[in-house]
């Protein structure tokens, strides 16, 4: 009987354990493990040759094991503006563009959530629906409705608000339309989430004391569906840094982002301790607003 | 302040200053007429007049889908009314928003605000009134002193009882001094220990602050024990309104007979009807009802008499030498439920029909003087005899 019990709490244990160790192993073996190969080619030397870098661990001719760090590529990180100036570009666009995301997605989801039940699915669906495509095919697309000779130049040349074509394409707007177009979805869907979860008899208890339509949404709506603008802004903001081919395919040559720099050192200058220190840079900028959130939302989940 | 004794000084019998409704002069405070709404084919609400007077504590009653959350909410400004007028303290508000009415509402989940402290929650209403900070602060201590949670202020709703909850949504409601408090299911969610300190409780509030409170509730011991008066609805009607002790010892219909407590329903035909009283025929056995009070109906007429079992006697058929009556039935004791404080007897009767017949416990018996298949006689006085005209 006991030993039964003892028995059955141990596998227990053990199956908790394993249930525990899972997502460790997942996050050592497809991230840890990954930026530690990166962090260590950001410290070693560029090199002719294949890979094109040299081992940090080297054995010198007293046949004596030394360990090299190369520290240049983080140097150079900081000492030349270009790179800083990329970074805080990108931070920039992908900060903007979580703004408009929300401005835009707020009232998607919240009208989503308070449409009839038997319609939400449907809605939700055509959300999620541009998904169903390749994401560089409707990036192309975009190209194509912006360009000078494109869509949405020729429509306002025929209906006369405009007398010559405006430059749309390749400029930093054609960058905001492209990311918010492709992330909204990341916006919409925890902002669904909590906005449906909202009880209405919340909206009616404000509109009882006294409450215009606009105050209890200010007070009561806004304030408790916080916990999904932080996830929809963190859904958009985080990929929205590093993001490359938004950027590449509608964004001038002056906009010089994070994503980009690094595709050049890595495919074009063929600087992988460079590329890599770039890319560790991007990871420790991002993990600040990331633990930020975790934060926020162990706290939320206290209270 | 007068002494908070619950709803014990309520019930019939009390002078015309604490019961307007027996007042012709008296003017109704909260006057509705003709209200109505509609869902669909459903008529949620239909065509209902009704007066509430100042002070009140009136109570709709009915079970679900009566129609007495409809018209709650029609009150608070949730529905609007396909037709009819509300009139509260001589100001229409049919037309008026939620937001703009002298109505506060107690809802049934309580609608705390889960992001504010007990204090916001209480204090949101006067912050919407544009009060300042100071006036907002007072206010709500002494809405939380009477409601008794004086120190839990700074508390999130979610770190608070399920009574605690109910006061703070009662301090919410009361603390905007609206004209007409709304209560929805006010006890609904409190486990019965809770239930019965908290009814004295909220009819001391309500005598304290004298404040008119309109609640809904389908638990008709809580209509009773807490209300100046009650209203029973059905399908979106009045079945029936008046004061606890006349609508449960008055009904009109089989419908209010037999919703509030037990009754004995029995079919007959009146054979003889005047100011004295009634006698009606069983059309289903050989037996004669009398009653002391005038029927609604004339002679001749298809009637249904109510009897209560509290109402009633019951004896052993040996015992039983009186000869052959009104108001006496014979059958043999089908069930015995034994409450405690009193036994209910299931009598079955010679057509197969049954009677319930209550007997309190007076002395301390373990074996009843009555038991299974006992042959027994069943009688009760012409008073008891109600005959409902539907």
């Amino acid at each position: 009987m006991n030993g039964g019990g003892g028995a059955s709490i141990a596998s227990g244990r053990l199956a908790r354990l394993v249930v525990l160790a899972l997502p460790y192993l997942w996050l050592l073996l497809f991230f840890l493990l990954p930026f530690l190969i990166v962090a260590k080619i950001a410290l070693s030397e560029i090199a002719v040759g294949i890979p094109p870098y040299a081992p940090i661990l080297r054995w010198t001719e007293e046949n004596v094991l030394t360990v090299v760090l190369n520290f240049g590529s983080f140097a150079t990180l900081l000492e030349d503006g270009f790179y800083l100036d990329a970074y805080l570009r990108s931070l920039r666009v992908a900060g903007i563009s979580a703004l408009l995301c929300l401005l835009v997605g707020y009232p998607m989801a919240y009208a989503i959530a308070r449409a009839p039940e038997h319609r939400r699915n449907l809605l939700l669906l055509l959300v999620v629906l541009p998904f169903w495509t390749s994401f560089l095919l409707r990036v192309m697309a975009w190209i194509g409705i912006l360009q000078d000779q494109g869509v949405l130049n020729a429509l306002l040349l025929s209906l006369g608000l405009i007398s010559e074509p405006l430059r749309l394409l390749y400029t930093e707007g054609a960058v905001y339309v492209g990311i918010v177009y492709c992330y909204l979805p990341f916006m919409v869907l925890p902002l669904y989430a909590t906005l449906a979860k909202l009880d209405p008899v919340l909206l009616e208890a404000a509109a009882d004391l006294g409450a215009r339509p606009f105050r209890a949404f200010l007070t009561v709506t806004l304030p408790l569906s916080m916990p999904g603008i932080l996830a929809g802004c963190m859904l958009v903001f985080i990929p929205a840094v590093g993001e490359f081919v938004i950027p590449e395919l509608l964004g001038g040559p002056a906009a010089q982002l994070a994503g980009r720099v690094l595709w050049v050192e890595f495919f074009q200058n063929r600087d992988w301790p460079m590329a890599s220190a770039l890319a560790v840079a991007l990871l420790v900028l991002l993990v600040v607003p990331i633990a930020a959130f975790q934060r926020h939302a162990a706290r939320r989940g206290r209270a | 302040m007068p002494p908070g004794n619950g709803p014990a000084p309520r019930g019939p019998g009390g002078q015309k200053g604490t019961e307007p409704w027996r007042d012709p002069e008296a003017e109704p405070y909260l006057r509705l007429r003709g209200l109505t709404r509609r869902f669909g084919e459903v008529t949620a609400v239909a065509d209902i007049d009704l007066d509430i007077y100042r002070g009140e504590l009136f109570a709709l009653l009915g079970g679900s889908g009566s129609g007495k959350s409809t018209l709650l909410r029609m009150l608070a400004g949730f529905e609007r009314p396909d037709a009819g007028t509300i009139t509260l303290d001589g100001q229409d508000l049919a037309a008026m928003p939620p937001y703009e009415r002298p109505v506060n509402m107690m809802f049934q989940s309580y609608a705390l605000f889960p992001h504010m402290t007990v204090a916001q929650n209480i204090g949101y209403g006067l912050k919407q009134e544009g009060l300042g900070r100071s006036e907002i602060a007072a206010r709500v201590a002494e809405a939380l002193e009477l409601v008794q949670l004086k120190g839990l202020d700074a508390r999130r709703p979610h770190a608070l009882s399920g009574g605690q909850r109910q006061r703070v949504a009662l301090a919410r409601s009361l603390v905007k001094r609206p004209k007409l408090l709304l209560l929805d299911e006010p006890l609904g969610a409190l486990d019965k220990s809770l239930r019965e300190a908290t009814q004295f409780e909220l009819v001391n509030i309500q005598e304290r602050t004298g404040t008119t409170f309109i609640m809904v509730t389908h638990d008709q011991e809580e209509a009773m024990t807490m209300a100046t008066r009650i209203a029973v609805m059905t399908d979106g009607r009045l079945a029936q309104v008046g004061t606890p002790a006349e609508v449960y010892e008055y009904p009109t219909s089989r419908f209010v007979a037999s919703f509030l407590g037990t009754a004995n329903i029995f079919e007959g035909l009146v054979k003889r009807a005047d100011a004295t009283g009634a006698l009606v025929e069983s059309t289903a056995f050989d037996a004669w009802f009398e009653s002391d009070s005038d029927p609604p109906k004339p002679e001749g007429g298809r009637v249904f008499v109510a009897v209560r079992p509290e109402k009633m006697r019951i004896e052993t058929a040996a015992a039983e030498t009186q000869p052959h009556g009104a108001n006496r039935l014979s059958g043999t004791v089908r069930d015995i439920a034994y409450y405690g404080d009193f036994v209910m007897y299931v009598v079955a009767l010679p057509d197969g029909s049954v009677v319930r017949v209550s007997r309190p416990t007076e002395t301390r018996i373990t074996e009843l003087p009555i038991t299974w298949n006992d042959p027994v006689t069943v009688t009760w006085p012409s008073f008891a005899t109600v005959v409902l005209a539907q």
